[in-house]
């Protein structure tokens, strides 16, 4: 930059210099915010599209092919064309059943549980009663009700019509680009079916696990889901909760207190993928009997060994416990200290200072917290699959010492397979994962500003 | 009773409470849990480490000079799985960088409350959403973009970039929001002062409230890094499932070696892949994948107390 002339003339050239530089600087200053704009747009476009993305792929086109075309089935029974399955009686159902599979298989169905309450099917009364006073353990149809119609329903599906889907596509080719489907599945596979299929049903939250890809659903997942979520709250809040009244109404300004604060802030940046190997090495391993369950003497589930909805809970409550920890003492800071020194001026102790004083008003932030770190924990696969969730079962879990499969780890092994149909089924889980993720969120917003409020 | 006595004067003692002393101890043990926690971390990753290390099969010094990791043929060197993670973590920090700073300076010098309001949410959502969806994400997105725009033959279905840039994009809201804050302590003085002399927006941003939040914004790239390094599901979808072994001079060093396009496999991602199977105790395989685990804590940990110091010091400028 020149210093000023000291001549008029001079000064005036100097003036437009300066109001052109001012100008670029102004121009520069736009461009620099238009691009810091656009930086934060790839943000948003990022969450788009991964959205976007995944809805893509929830729904489609499907070409199936069935063993048995459904509307020859229902001919069979004497029912006119264009009848559904589900609109053909019990009896009739059944009867298709009776045609379709093997007497092997059907007595294997009518064990695990009856067709009819009142008559059997494929097996002999006299062999069932017999199992169920001398079978041990005593076959599920012993106490099972009979199958509902719309559980026959589904078997003739399975076993009888056994459709496969052979092809896929996206929701955005089955829109924009139907015709060049059609004419492509008509071309290569000719004896299926092309119809439109939401791979997020109720179905597909009711029904257990399956490999195959149309029937499969995400109901055992989301028990084990909630089993482990429920333990892992129940370890982890309390001594969360109680660690952090330690920290912040207890602890002295010493060498421990920094230690113990550090230690738990490092806590919190440690890979998730490391607790899962400490839980493989203490409550996996280690605490065998324990989490197995058979120090309750619970033999049936010795399969499981220690990879139990227990050690996966435990697991997580370590990972949670920091971010428990962290949120809790944040929101017992935030308490005036008046409410403290009125606490004790009235003679309470210290223990009643912050069970009637403290907490009380702490409480809404602690919760939210909770519920944030509840919803971390919902999400958690790695360390899961570290401490051993199971790869397939198809049977609710029954309490905390059985096997286990969470939403996330059907997810990660729904996505690892190459078939496309899989991948459908996987984006119906995530949005079935993100939908309870999105519900805790805003339970925990609602709470968040209903409290700030009442404080404001 | 009304004509009680009087208490007498040694009640105005503090009076011993067994039950207040008991809480008080209960509380101290929920809080010295978390120690027991660290104990428990160091002490197993250290003790199968050190089984592995003793064993016949490794030893320390395969372990860090060797290029091969082969538990079939046991060659345990953790090169090929330590050059993936360092690549697809640089990879996440080239997204996650200038996205995130770029956000974090528009949302603290430039964004009116409306639109933060709008985009803070986007933040905290991109946050919350679990890792095993960007995985998918990775894999049925990000692959088949990079492989339509450089072609089948450069990007191979299961590759480090890939899983780098979901990566990155999953760590933007980290680096955004402890920048921010950063941004945040630096004096509204500073500001002002930068105005008076005449400054623009963009220099007082970039000369002024910029170089006064640098240790915190390093504090947010540091931590940024060690968690694109512990970043387990979206390598273990994408970046390939087996590690990329080579020997150098025979295998280019650019074409193969620290090309983001091949498959290659973390160090996260070969515990996942490992652990998944049926893993026996006691053997090698089992106490290999210690030993990494050992090495990602000792790195992640002094990455995370890396970057305390520098959120110590920006702390002490300013508050």
């Amino acid at each position: 930059m020149t210093p000023p002339g000291p001549e008029a003339s001079g000064g005036a050239s100097d003036l437009l210099q300066t109001s052109a530089q001012m100008r670029r600087r102004q121009r520069r200053g736009l461009v620099a915010r238009l691009a810091l704009l656009g930086a934060l747009m790839v943000a948003v476009a990022a969450l788009v599209t991964l959205i976007v993305t995944i809805l893509n792929s929830s729904f489609g086109l499907v070409a199936v092919e069935n063993e048995r075309s459904p509307g020859e089935l229902v001919a069979s029974r004497g029912y006119p064309e264009g009848t559904a399955l589900g609109d053909l009686t019990k009896e009739d159902l059944v009867a298709l059943l009776e045609a379709g599979i093997s007497t092997n298989l059907g007595r294997r169905f009518e064990r695990e549980q009856r067709f009819f309450g009142d008559r059997m099917v494929f097996e002999d009364l006299y062999v069932l009663n017999d199992l169920c006073m001398a079978g041990d353990p005593p076959p599920p149809a012993c106490y099972l009700p009979a199958r509902s119609h719309s559980q026959v329903e589904a078997l003739v599906v399975e076993r009888v019509v056994e459709p496969t889907i052979v092809g896929t596509w996206s929701f955005f080719s089955s829109v924009f680009n139907r015709d060049d489907v059609e004419a492509y599945a008509a071309e290569k596979y000719p004896g299926a079916e092309l119809e439109f299929r939401s791979w997020l049903s109720w179905d597909f939250v009711v029904n257990p696990q399956s490999p195959e890809p149309a029937i499969a659903g995400i109901r055992t997942a989301l028990l084990g889901s909630l089993w482990v979520v429920l333990i892992t709250l129940a370890f982890s809040f309390p001594i969360g909760v109680g660690a952090a009244i330690y920290l912040e109404e207890y602890a002295r300004e010493n060498r421990l207190t920094a230690i113990l604060q550090t230690n738990i802030n490092n806590l919190a940046g440690v890979p998730s993928i490391i607790y899962g190997m400490l839980g493989l090495a203490i409550f996996v391993r280690t605490l065998e009997a324990i989490t197995s369950g058979s120090f309750l003497g619970t033999g049936g589930e010795a399969t499981a060994n220690g990879r139990t909805i227990v050690s996966a809970g435990l697991t997580l409550g370590l990972l949670i416990l920091p971010i428990i920890i962290i949120n809790a003492q944040e929101a017992i800071r935030a308490v005036p200290g008046s409410l403290r020194q009125a606490g004790m001026a009235l003679g309470s102790t210290r223990w009643q200072t912050v069970r009637s004083h403290v907490l009380p008003n702490a409480l809404p932030g602690i919760l939210t917290g909770t519920i944030l770190a509840v919803a971390r924990a919902l999400g958690e696969t790695a360390p899961l699959v570290v401490v051993g969730a199971s790869t397939f079962i198809t049977t609710d879990p029954s309490g905390p010492f059985s096997k286990f499969t969470v939403l996330p780890i059907q997810i990660y092994q729904w996505t690892s397979r190459p078939q496309d149909e899989f991948r459908n089924i996987a984006a119906a889980a995530i949005l079935v994962l993100l939908v309870l993720l999105l519900t805790l969120n805003t339970a925990a917003v609602i709470l968040r500003n209903k409290y700030s409020r009442r404080t404001a | 009773m009304t004509s009680e006595a009087p208490p007498p004067a040694g009640s105005l003692r503090k009076r011993r409470r067994p039950g207040e002393a008991v809480i008080g101890g209960l509380l101290f043990i929920a809080a010295a849990l978390s120690i027991l926690t660290t104990v428990g971390i160091v002490f197993e990753l250290g003790k199968e480490a050190l089984l592995f290390f003793r064993s016949e099969e490794a030893s320390l010094a395969e372990f860090l000079s060797s290029t091969q990791w082969q538990p079939a043929i046991l060659d345990f060197g953790i090169w090929p799985l330590v050059l993936a993670t360092l690549t697809t973590s640089v990879t996440a920090m080239v997204v996650a960088l200038p996205v995130g700073l770029a956000t974090a300076i528009y949302l603290s010098e430039y964004a009116t409350p409306r639109v933060r309001g709008t985009i803070k949410p986007v933040l905290e959502i991109l946050a919350g959403i679990p890792t095993v969806v960007y995985g998918y994400f990775a894999l049925t997105f990000m692959t088949p973009l990079l492989r339509s725009i450089l072609g089948v033959s450069v990007v191979e279905i299961f590759n480090t970039a890939s899983a780098g840039i979901v990566v990155g994009i999953l760590i933007i809201p980290l680096v955004s929001s402890m920048s921010e804050d950063a941004l945040h302590a630096v004096p509204m003085s500073l500001r002002e002062a930068s105005y008076a002399v005449g400054a623009t927006r963009l220099e007082t941003s970039l000369r002024v409230v910029l170089p006064g939040a640098l240790s915190g914004i390093t504090a947010a790239f540091v931590v940024s890094i060690s968690r694109a390094i512990g970043e387990t599901m979206v390598v273990a979808i994408a970046a390939g499932a087996g590690p990329k072994n080579f020997t150098f001079g025979e295998d280019s060093l650019l074409g193969y070696i620290l090309n983001p396009f091949v498959a290659g496999e973390t160090m996260t991602g070969h515990i996942v892949r490992i652990s998944g199977g049926d893993l026996s105790y006691n053997s090698i395989d089992y106490n290999s994948i210690f030993a990494i685990g050992l090495a990602l804590f000792v790195i992640t940990l002094t990455l995370n107390v890396l970057s305390r110091r520098f959120v110590a010091r920006f702390r002490e400028v300013y508050e």
